[in-house]
């Protein structure tokens, strides 16, 4: 049987605010634990939460950033459940009127087609704290510095029909949030989080297959792989005629395989109702207005307009614009650089590659912007030979010179173009190779041309690479020709 | 609405109450006597009227987004019944 896979994501979102959803205490990562915890997110008895007027502003944006409706009067609701990292023993969320409603997410493939994938809704809530199970002999620790950190949750509908298309909305949802600046998107922090409601269908059947929830997966890569294992053991489970149980399950990325949490009794029985300790969140007009306008370019335009304006491809200007860095990156660059062209090639390749070697992100490129323009600027104008323009690069990696033209000129890597030097040069090694001289000129037009790179080549290597190409060429069928 | 002893038993088992067989005969008609006022408001018609998050008629006052509040850590932690590294020690939970 045909199957067809189904697929939507919880994705939950930090937002960077400097303080809490409820309260004055720090959001900064990495603090001693308990040290951000006031006593609001103690939920010490008689406190009361105040709302963070920048964790309202961030979500409204989102919604915008998606084309989603936002709601004027937005309610808070308690999620009633008991664990020790919830101190409550209520999450502060929303229930039946998020601030975000109904958006659109567009997202595109690997083969350049693109889809559309609805948002149900993005709501305020407050993160929970951290629990350690190990190290504590029958108990466990819990640091509760997290705990009241503004999230929003942002829910699709069952709209992806492969891992790909799920990573794709990922992707682009992390794109978005980086973009508007609204999250840091480090999912190596837990910045950014991941649940994927999966079910399979027969191909044609309109009726939704019973969904397992995979929990908290935390990098891209496993959320594909973890879709593809959940997906297979469905099939598995249902072509061996068993049936797919409406449960929780654990991604194991060692094991690569998916197992159900221990469900509690009655764990889904939260008992929502209205939080009578926060009024409604009321938005003006004007607010939206003024967030409207502080919009930033989004992932979408800057593609087209990388398109447009410098006439890159589509996958380049793709590659470019996947997350903001990079792009202002290589707009500096582009700038600095007086060729688009050059940059994208630039800054896709061999700082790519660079980065990805070291494991760096493009805020900590060694090379500044400014110095792999300067780079470019030499090769533009002859100064450098594209071979030359690498080492120069990697001594820039390496810190050897503030930019390209000291490095260029204490290395003495300067591109040699007076025709004095380079025919002498060009005599040498004709006058070392008097057989292949014999052959070229013995040889039909088609092949000469071949045959010439010989020639090239070793004058090349004489020179250290920094022979101007262009008067090797034109000395050698000068003087070959005679 | 009427509950019956097994919903008690589920409700405080949600609530984390600990509650004595004996009380839960009185319990279930005073908890019944809530729902049956709930019923009687249930029977009004709300047809075209927005439901009411809030009796006030007031909104959300927002706080500028400042870091007030400093470590009082040991001072919290002093009526902790058990700590290390910091952390607030409890009974072991895994999921």
């Amino acid at each position: 049987m045909e199957w067809e896979v189904v697929i939507g994501l919880e994705i939950h979102v930090q937002l960077t605010t400097k303080s809490k959803i409820f309260s004055g205490s720090s959001t900064a990562f990495g603090a001693d634990a308990n040290t951000q915890a006031s006593a609001v997110d103690l939920a010490m008895p008689g406190t009361l939460p105040v709302l963070n007027e920048q964790a309202v502003k961030k979500a409204i944006l989102f919604g915008l950033a998606i084309d989603a409706d936002i709601c004027r009067d937005s309610v808070f609701d308690r999620k009633n459940y008991f664990y020790p990292d919830l101190p409550k023993g209520y999450q502060t969320t929303q229930m039946d009127f998020p601030i975000v409603g109904a958006g659109i997410v567009e997202i595109t493939l690997s083969d350049g087609s693109t889809r559309s994938v609805r948002v149900h809704h993005a709501h305020l809530e407050e993160d929970a704290g951290k629990s350690l199970h190990e190290d504590y002999q029958g108990m466990s620790g819990i640091d509760l510095n997290r705990a009241g950190t503004p999230l929003i949750e942002i829910v699709s509908e069952p709209d992806m029909r492969s891992a790909e298309e799920a990573v794709a909305y990922l992707r682009k949802i992390h794109s978005i949030v980086t973009y508007l600046g609204i999250s840091d998107g480090d999912m190596s922090q837990g910045s950014l989080r991941c649940d994927a409601n999966v079910s399979i269908r027969p191909k044609g059947q309109e009726e939704y297959g019973t969904r397992a929830e995979l929990k908290n997966i935390n990098s891209f890569r496993f959320v594909e792989r973890a879709i593809k294992t959940e997906v297979l053991r469905q099939i598995e489970l249902i072509e061996d005629g068993g049936k797919v149980r409406q449960e929780t399950r654990l991604y194991d990325s060692d094991k690569n395989e998916t197992r159900p949490m221990r469900s509690k009794e009655e764990a889904n029985d939260y008992r929502y109702f209205p939080c009578p300790d926060l009024l409604p969140v009321h938005v003006e007009q004007s607010l939206i207005n003024e967030l409207m306008a502080q919009m930033p370019e989004l992932p979408d335009a800057k593609r087209q307009r990388f398109e447009t304006e410098f006439g890159l491809s589509a996958y380049d200007a793709a590659l470019l614009t996947g997350e903001r860095p990079v792009a202002d990156y290589f707009e500096a660059v582009a700038s600095s650089a007086g060729d688009a062209k050059l940059a994208a090639n630039w800054v896709n390749g061999e700082l790519s590659a660079s980065l990805n070697r070291e494991n760096l992100s493009i805020t900590a490129s060694p090379v500044t912007a400014e110095q792999l323009g300067g780079l470019i600027q030499r090769i533009r104008d002859n100064s450098i030979s594209g071979k030359i323009a690498k080492q120069v690069f990697d001594a820039l990696w390496n810190q050897e010179g503030d930019s390209a033209d000291a490095i260029i000129d204490n290395k003495g890597l300067k591109q040699v173009s007076d025709s004095g030097a380079i025919g002498a040069m060009v005599d040498e090694v004709l006058a070392a190779n008097p057989e292949q001289v014999e052959q070229f000129r013995g040889a039909d037009e088609g092949k000469r041309k071949k045959m010439l790179g010989f020639f090239v080549g070793q004058i090349m290597k004489a020179s250290k690479g920094q022979a101007n190409p262009g008067v090797i060429n034109s000395l050698l069928n000068e003087k070959l020709g005679g | 609405m009427s509950l019956d002893q097994n919903d008690i038993a589920k409700l405080a088992r949600l609530a984390r109450i600990n509650i004595a067989e004996t009380d839960t005969a009185e319990l279930s008609q005073r908890i019944g006597d809530i729902l049956n006022m709930v019923d009687a408001m249930q029977a009004v018609d709300t047809t075209n009227i927005l439901p009411m998050a809030n009796p006030h008629d007031a909104v959300q006052r927002l706080r500028a987004d400042e870091v007030n509040e400093t470590n009082q850590r040991e001072h919290f932690q002093k009526i902790a019944p058990q700590t290390a590294d910091g952390l607030y020690l409890v009974p072991q939970v895994i999921e």
